[in-house]
C-alpha cells in the first residue's frame, strides 16, 4: 500500500505541476482528495490492514495528502496571482490623458482686493459698514463740509437724479451716516467698501462707475501721527512689509490737514522706474484729520472729539498689483480675465 | 489746475542757490504742491551766439535763398539762408558749425546749391521752442534779437533756453501759487530763504486822471474795487526779451508790450489787469454793473455774446465793453495805433465770473484767478506795477491819481494756535520756538504769549481761516516725514463682520465653489434693458425706472431694475469671444421706486443672480458633454437653500422675456422671492445668445430669514426602511404636486421623497408618464413595524390615484 500511496503522490504532483488551469486544479482535488478520489480510495481499504501496519500507512497517507494539498493551495495561489495579473495588466489605462475637468468658480478680483482690505481693518479693530448708492445731496455733499455753492462739487461731475438726489461720487456718505447713528458720543471705527458713480467718458483709465473704501476713526485725542501709524501698517500688510509709506500735503474739503499717501515703489525699490514715473513713489490713498465742520455737523464736539479719514480705490490698487492697464476690463466681465485672478 | 513755473525766473525774487531742479520739487512735492513735471526749456549747445548779418544778397542759383555774411564776433561766416524775414542790418541766432541744435541736429559746413555755408541761422523752433509760443509773425522764419544784445554772445541765456520749469498742480485751496510772488513765499519758505519782491515805482505826470475818467459801480457786492489808471503816449511794440522768455516759459505766447505787460503782471502779482484802448472807449466814464437781459457784447475773440442779469459788465457809460473778469470787447482792444490806456486793475467776486464762465465758457488766465480770488493787498499794487513796466517798456506816460472805487475788506483775518494743541493734534513735540520759526519762514506776522501765538494771515493765504488750517501750514513745513508712527490710545473694540456681511461672503463661496464665477456689472443700464427679465414680486409693485436727469450715453441711462440684462450682455460679448460657456453669478443692488419724479431715495434690494449658457459640463475626449438645462439651474437654486436650510418651493410660471414652458417662481411659504429659467428664443436671438438660463432671488428676504445659529440634529438611532412606487400619471400632472401628496399623506412617518425615475415613451400610452417615487420611513424613538408601513404605503397610494387619476405602473 505504501508504494501505491507514494505513486499516487507523484502523480498528483505532476499533474499539479503541469497544469496552468485554475479549474483543472479544482479537478486534481476532486480526482485525488475528494470524496470518490484516488487517495481516498486507498484509504477505504486501510481497514484489511494489521493493527500494526495501520498507524504506518495512515501516518504515510496524512503525510501524502497534506502534500498533495500544500501543493495545489500553493499552486492555487499562485496561479490566481497570475490571473488577477493578467486581469489588472488588462484594466490598465493611459494615464496620461486628460482628467474630466471640474468646474471652478471664483470671486471678482475687485470682491478679493475689497474682502483683502475689509480683513485687514478688522483685525485692527474696525466695523464694516454700508450705505445706498443713490444718496441725498446733504449726505453725498454737504455733510461733508460741501455747500452748495462749493466749486469742487460741479453738477456736471456727478450723476443728478433730481436736485436733491445722486448717485453718491464717493462712500464717504457713510462716513456721515454712522457719525450721526452713534449720535456724538460714541467712538467711531469702521470702513466703507462700495460702488461709486462719477461723469466721466469710459477709457483705460476712467470708468464711471468704480469702487471705493473710505475709512473714519473717530474718538478723544486721536492724533495726526495715529493716521500714520495706522496706514503704515495697511500698506505693509497689503503691498508687504518692506514697502515704506510718505504723506504729501493734499486738499479735500472734508479733513483738515489733508494728506495724500504714496507707498515706495515695489517695482524698483524707490529708485525711480516708469511704473513710478521715476518718482520712486506711487500714489495709494488720500487721507486726513476729519474737518471740525463734519465732526459738528454729525453731532460731534470738535473740541473734544478728533478723528482721521482715509479713502482709496481697489480698482487701482488692482491695476497697480496685477499691472492691469484698463480699468474697464472690471467691468466687461470677459471670461478669460475673470478666470486670470481666481487663485491670485 | 496747474501752473509753470520758470526757474530763472523765480530766481528773482528768491535764491535757490545750487539746488537741482528734480531736488527743489522733490522739496516742493512733500511740503504741500505736488510737482508733476519738470521741462527743460532745450538741450543747450555752445556754439550757438548771436550774428550780426552784414551783408544778405540773393543767392545765385536759388531765388528763395540768400547769401549772408555773418559777424559772429570773432570771424565773419558766410550762410546760406532760407528764411524769407532775413534782412541786413539784423541780429541773429547763429548755430555755428560744430554746434547741436535739439534732436540732435549736428550742424556742418555744407555746399548748397554750389555755394559754401558755415552754419545756420536758427527760428526759435530750431532752438527747441514750441511752436506755439513762437510770436505769430515769425512763426516761418528767423528770431530777430533787439539791436542791444552783443554780437558773439551765446544765446542760451538771452533766450532763457537754460531754464528749467517746474509744473505744478495746485489744489483748489491754493491759488496763491497762480501767482510767481505766491511760489516765491512757498519756495523761500520751504527753502528757509529771503524773498525779494519787486518794488512798484511810478513817476507821474502833472495831469490827473480824474479829469479824464470817473467810475461807478452799481454792485459793490460783486466789485468791491476798481482801479483806472491811465496812461499816455504809448508805443505799442515787441516787449523786452526777457518778459518775452518769462511769458513763454509760463505758457504765454508774447503778442507786443501792452498785452505783454497785463499778462506779465497777471502772472507775477496773480492780478489780472484789462487795458482799453481809451480813445477807442468813446467815453469819459466807467459804469460796472449787471448786464441787462439780452444785451449783448462782442468780445475780443470776435464772438457775440448773449448776457444776462447774473452777468456783471464794464460799460462805458451806454453797452458792455467787457465782460468783468472774463473777456473784453473788440471794440476798445489795443490795437497797434493805440496811444492812451485805461487800466483796469479790479476786484471781482468769485461767483459773478464762475456764472459768466460757465455760461460763456471762456475760461481764461484772468478768469480762473478771480475764480479763486485774489489777494485783495495785491490788486493796486498789480495796477502800479504795470503803469512802471508801461512807462520803461511802451515808452508810456502815467498820469497821477489813479480814480478808485474802494469797499474792499483788506483786513488780516487772525487764527490763535498754542504749541501744546499743535503736538496734541500731531501727535509731535514741536517746540515754541520752533513754532515760531515756522511762521517767520512762512512769513506770517504773530504776536506771541508764551506758548500762543496769535497769527495775522496774510491776505494772499484766503485759504486759512481756522485752526486746522494753521496746523496744516505749521505740519507741512515741519514735515509730514517728521510725525511719529503711533497708535491710537482709544479703547480697542473686537471688529468682525456682521451677521448680514458673513452670509452674504458665505453665499458667494457657495456660488464660487459650485462653479459660478462672479461678475461686476454696471448698475446704469440702457433704456430697452431696464424693463427686461425684471422678477415677478418687483414688476407687481409697478416699479418706475429711475432715470439719470444727466446721462452721459444712452446705455448708462437707467438704474437697474433686474441684474440679469446687464448679465446677459456680457454672455453676449463672451459669445462674440469664443467664450461659449459661460456660468456667472453677482451679487449686487436693483434701484427699485414707483415715483414718476423721485422725492426720496429708491429702494435698493440686494439680489443674487445668476446666468448659465452653454456647456456645465465637458470631458471631451470620452465624448461626455452636459449642456446647462433648466435643472442644473434648479439644482444650483435648490443646492444653495439647503445650504441654508431655508425651505423653499418652485410653480411653473410665465413671465414676460421668459420660456413660457420653462420658467419657475421661487417662493419661501407664499412669498414669491424671485424667479429661475430658460430666456425666451425670442429674446436669445435678439441678444445673440444660445440657450440661456437664468435665475434672480431676492436676497434681502434671504438675509432676513436666516438663521445663523447652528442647529444640532441627534442621528437617528432606529433604522429606516425604504419603499419604492411608480405613478403612471396624466403629462400635465407636476411631480411637484404628486410630491406634495405623499408628504401629507406620509407624514409623520415619511421622512424623506426621492424622485429617481421619469419615464415617457413605447411602454405607455402617448398622453402619460410614470413618475418613481423612492419613500424614507423612520421613526426617531422606535424600529417601524413592517404592517406599519404597508399601511401608510397603502394610503399614499389610494390618495395619489384618487387624486391625479393615477394607478400604480407594476
Ligand atoms: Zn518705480
Amino acid at each position: 500500500m505504501k508504494e501505491q500511496l507514494e505513486a499516487i503522490q507523484a502523480e498528483a504532483l505532476e499533474r499539479v505541476a503541469e497544469t496552468s488551469q485554475i479549474k483543472e486544479l479544482q479537478a486534481i482535488r476532486v480526482a485525488y482528495l475528494g470524496k470518490k478520489g484516488s487517495l481516498t480510495g486507498v484509504l477505504r481499504g486501510m481497514g484489511k490492514l494489521s493493527k500494526e501496519e495501520r498507524p504506518i500507512v495512515g501516518e504515510i497517507a496524512n503525510r501524502v495528502r497534506e502534500s498533495i494539498t500544500q501543493a495545489i493551495d500553493q499552486k492555487n495561489e499562485r496561479l490566481e496571482e497570475q490571473a488577477l495579473e493578467k486581469q489588472l495588466e488588462k484594466e490598465a489605462i493611459d494615464v496620461t490623458l486628460p482628467g474630466r475637468p471640474i468646474q471652478v468658480g471664483g470671486p471678482h478680483l475687485l470682491t478679493k482686493i475689497v474682502e483683502e482690505i475689509e480683513d485687514l481693518f478688522i483685525g485692527m479693530g474696525f466695523e464694516v459698514r454700508e450705505g445706498p448708492e443713490v444718496e441725498t445731496d446733504y449726505f453725498n455733499f454737504e455733510a461733508l463740509n460741501l455747500p452748495k455753492d462749493h466749486p469742487a462739487r460741479d453738477m456736471q461731475d456727478s450723476f443728478y437724479i433730481t436736485n436733491e438726489l445722486l448717485l453718491r461720487t464717493h462712500t464717504s456718505p457713510v462716513q456721515a451716516r454712522t457719525m450721526r447713528e452713534y449720535d456724538g458720543n460714541k467712538p467711531v471705527k469702521m470702513i466703507c467698501p462700495g460702488k461709486v458713480y462719477r461723469r466721466d467718458t469710459d477709457d483705460a483709465t476712467h470708468s464711471h462707475q468704480f469702487t471705493q473704501i473710505e475709512g473714519l476713526y473717530v474718538d478723544k485725542d486721536v492724533r495726526m501721527s495715529d493716521l500714520k501709524g495706522i496706514l503704515d501698517v495697511f500698506a505693509k500688510k497689503m503691498f508687504g512689509a518692506d514697502r515704506e509709506i510718505r504723506l504729501r500735503p493734499s486738499f479735500f474739503p472734508f479733513t483738515e490737514p489733508s494728506v495724500e499717501m504714496d507707498i515706495s515703489c515695489k517695482v524698483c525699490n524707490g529708485e525711480g522706474c516708469s511704473v513710478c514715473k521715476g518718482t520712486g513713489w506711487i500714489e495709494i490713498l488720500g487721507a486726513g484729520m476729519v474737518h471740525p465742520k463734519v465732526l459738528e455737523m454729525a453731532g460731534y464736539d470738535s473740541s473734544v472729539y478728533t478723528g482721521f479719514a482715509f479713502g482709496m480705490g481697489p480698482d487701482r490698487i488692482a491695476m497697480l498689483k496685477y499691472g492691469i492697464d484698463d480699468i474697464r476690463q472690471f467691468y466687461t466681465n470677459d471670461r478669460r480675465f475673470l478666470k486670470q485672478y481666481h487663485n491670485a | 489746475m496747474n501752473v509753470l513755473v520758470s526757474l530763472n525766473w523765480l530766481k528773482n525774487y528768491v535764491d535757490i542757490g545750487t539746488i537741482t531742479p528734480e531736488q527743489l520739487a522733490e522739496k516742493i512735492t512733500k511740503s504741500g504742491i505736488e510737482v508733476e513735471g519738470i521741462e527743460y526749456v532745450a538741450e543747450t549747445s555752445k556754439d550757438v551766439v548771436v550774428g550780426y548779418v552784414k551783408e544778405c544778397e540773393k543767392h545765385p542759383n536759388a531765388d528763395k535763398l540768400n547769401l549772408c555774411q555773418v559777424d559772429v564776433g570773432d570771424e565773419i561766416l558766410q550762410i546760406v539762408c532760407g528764411a524769407p524775414n532775413i534782412q541786413q542790418g539784423q541780429k541773429v541766432a547763429v548755430a555755428k558749425p560744430g554746434a547741436v541744435l535739439p534732436g540732435n541736429f549736428k550742424i556742418k559746413k555744407v555746399k548748397l546749391r554750389g555755394i559754401e555755408s558755415n552754419g545756420m541761422i536758427c527760428s526759435l523752433q530750431e532752438l527747441g521752442i514750441q511752436d506755439k509760443y513762437v510770436p505769430k509773425d515769425i512763426a516761418d522764419g528767423i528770431f530777430v534779437f533787439p539791436q542791444d544784445v552783443t554780437v558773439g554772445e551765446d544765446v542760451t541765456a538771452l533766450l532763457n533756453l537754460n531754464d528749467a520749469i517746474l509744473e505744478l498742480g495746485l489744489t483748489p485751496n491754493r491759488a496763491d501759487c497762480l501767482s510767481m510772488l505766491g511760489v516765491a513765499y512757498e519756495v523761500a519758505a520751504i527753502l528757509d530763504k529771503p524773498i525779494n519782491l519787486p518794488e512798484e515805482k511810478v513817476i507821474t505826470s502833472g495831469e490827473d486822471t480824474h479829469d479824464f475818467v470817473s467810475v461807478s459801480v452799481a454792485n459793490a457786492e460783486l466789485n468791491p474795487y476798481y482801479g483806472a489808471f491811465m496812461i499816455k503816449d504809448v508805443q505799442v511794440k515787441p516787449s523786452p526779451l526777457w518778459m518775452r522768455n518769462h511769458l513763454i516759459a509760463a505758457g504765454i505766447r508774447p503778442i507786443n508790450n501792452i498785452v505783454d505787460i497785463t499778462n506779465y503782471v497777471l502772472l507775477e502779482y496773480g492780478q489780472p489787469l484789462h487795458a482799453f484802448d481809451y480813445d477807442r472807449l468813446q467815453s469819459n466814464e466807467i459804469v460796472v454793473r449787471r448786464a441787462d437781459e439780452n444785451e449783448t457784447i462782442v468780445t475780443l475773440d470776435d464772438q457775440e455774446r448773449n448776457l444776462t442779469r447774473e452777468h456783471l459788465v464794464i460799460t462805458n457809460g451806454r453797452e458792455p465793453v467787457a465782460i468783468a473778469g472774463v473777456m473784453g470787447g473788440a471794440n476798445t482792444e489795443v490795437v497797434n495805433d493805440t496811444t492812451t490806456i485805461l487800466l483796469e486793475a479790479a476786484y471781482f467776486a468769485p461767483t459773478s465770473v464762475r456764472k459768466a464762465v460757465k455760461d460763456t465758457g471762456l475760461r481764461s488766465e484772468s478768469s480762473t484767478r478771480f475764480e479763486k480770488g485774489v489777494d485783495p493787498n495785491r490788486v493796486n499794487r498789480a495796477g502800479v506795477r504795470a503803469c512802471q513796466l508801461f512807462e520803461q517798456y511802451a515808452d508810456g506816460t502815467v498820469l497821477s491819481n489813479a480814480v478808485v472805487f474802494d469797499k474792499l475788506d483788506r483786513s488780516e483775518k487772525e487764527v490763535d494756535v498754542n504749541t501744546s494743541e499743535i503736538n496734541n493734534r500731531l501727535g509731535t513735540n514741536i517746540t515754541t520756538e520752533e513754532i515760531g520759526h515756522i511762521l517767520a519762514k512762512l512769513r506770517f506776522q504773530y504776536e506771541k504769549n508764551g506758548d500762543e501765538f496769535n497769527v495775522k494771515i496774510p491776505t494772499r493765504r484766503g485759504d486759512i481761516t481756522i485752526f486746522e488750517d494753521m496746523l496744516e501750514e505749521v505740519a507741512r513745513i515741519y514735515g509730514y516725514d517728521n510725525l511719529p508712527y503711533t497708535l491710537p490710545n482709544g479703547v480697542s473694540q473686537a471688529g468682525a463682520l456682521t451677521e448680514r456681511q458673513q452670509l452674504k461672503r458665505q453665499v458667494k463661496n457657495f456660488m464660487q465653489g459650485v462653479g459660478l464665477m462672479e461678475t461686476i456689472s454696471y448698475s446704469l443700464t440702457r433704456q430697452d434693458y431696464v424693463t427686461k427679465l425684471i422678477s415677478p414680486e418687483i414688476n407687481k409693485s409697478n416699479p418706475v425706472p429711475v432715470r439719470l436727469a444727466m446721462p452721459m450715453s444712452e446705455d448708462h441711462k437707467y438704474l437697474r431694475l433686474s441684474i440679469l440684462p446687464e448679465l446677459l450682455h456680457t454672455v453676449s460679448y463672451n459669445r462674440a469671444r469664443n467664450q461659449t460657456s459661460i456660468s456667472y453669478y453677482e451679487l449686487g443692488s436693483i434701484f427699485t421706486s414707483q415715483e414718476e419724479i423721485l422725492t426720496k431715495q429708491p429702494n435698493e434690494q440686494l439680489r443674487l443672480s445668476g446666468v448659465l449658457s452653454g456647456l456645465w459640463t465637458e470631458h471631451e475626449w470620452q465624448q461626455e458633454k452636459k449642456a446647462v438645462d433648466f435643472y442644473v439651474v434648479k439644482g444650483l437654486v435648490e443646492g444653495l437653500f439647503n445650504f441654508l436650510e431655508i425651505p423653499v418651493t418652485f410653480e411653473q410660471t410665465k413671465l414676460t422675456d421668459m420660456h413660457p414652458g420653462r420658467c419657475a417662481t421661487v417662493s419661501i411659504g407664499d412669498q414669491v422671492i424671485g424667479f429661475i429659467g430658460q430666456v425666451h428664443p425670442k429674446l436669445e436671438k435678439a441678444m445673440d445668445l444660445n440657450e440661456t438660463y437664468v435665475f434672480d432671488i431676492n436676497m434681502e428676504t434671504v438675509l432676513e430669514l436666516y438663521d445663523n445659529v447652528p442647529r444640532y440634529y441627534q442621528i437617528p438611532k432606529y433604522p429606516s426602511t425604504t419603499r419604492d412606487i411608480a405613478f403612471v400619471l396624466d403629462r400635465t400632472v407636476l411631480a411637484g404636486d404628486v410630491k406634495k401628496v405623499i408628504e401629507e399623506t406620509g407624514a409623520p412617518l415619511v421622512k424623506d421623497i426621492q424622485i429617481f425615475d421619469v419615464y415617457m415613451g413605447e411602454h405607455l400610452q402617448e398622453d402619460k408618464k410614470s413618475i418613481a417615487y423612492r419613500l424614507l420611513y423612520q421613526d426617531p424613538e422606535r424600529t417601524l413595524k413592517d404592517e406599519e408601513v404597508e399601511e401608510s404605503y397603502q394610503t399614499i397610494i389610494a390618495a395619489v390615484n384618487d387624486k391625479f387619476n393615477a394607478y400604480v405602473r407594476s
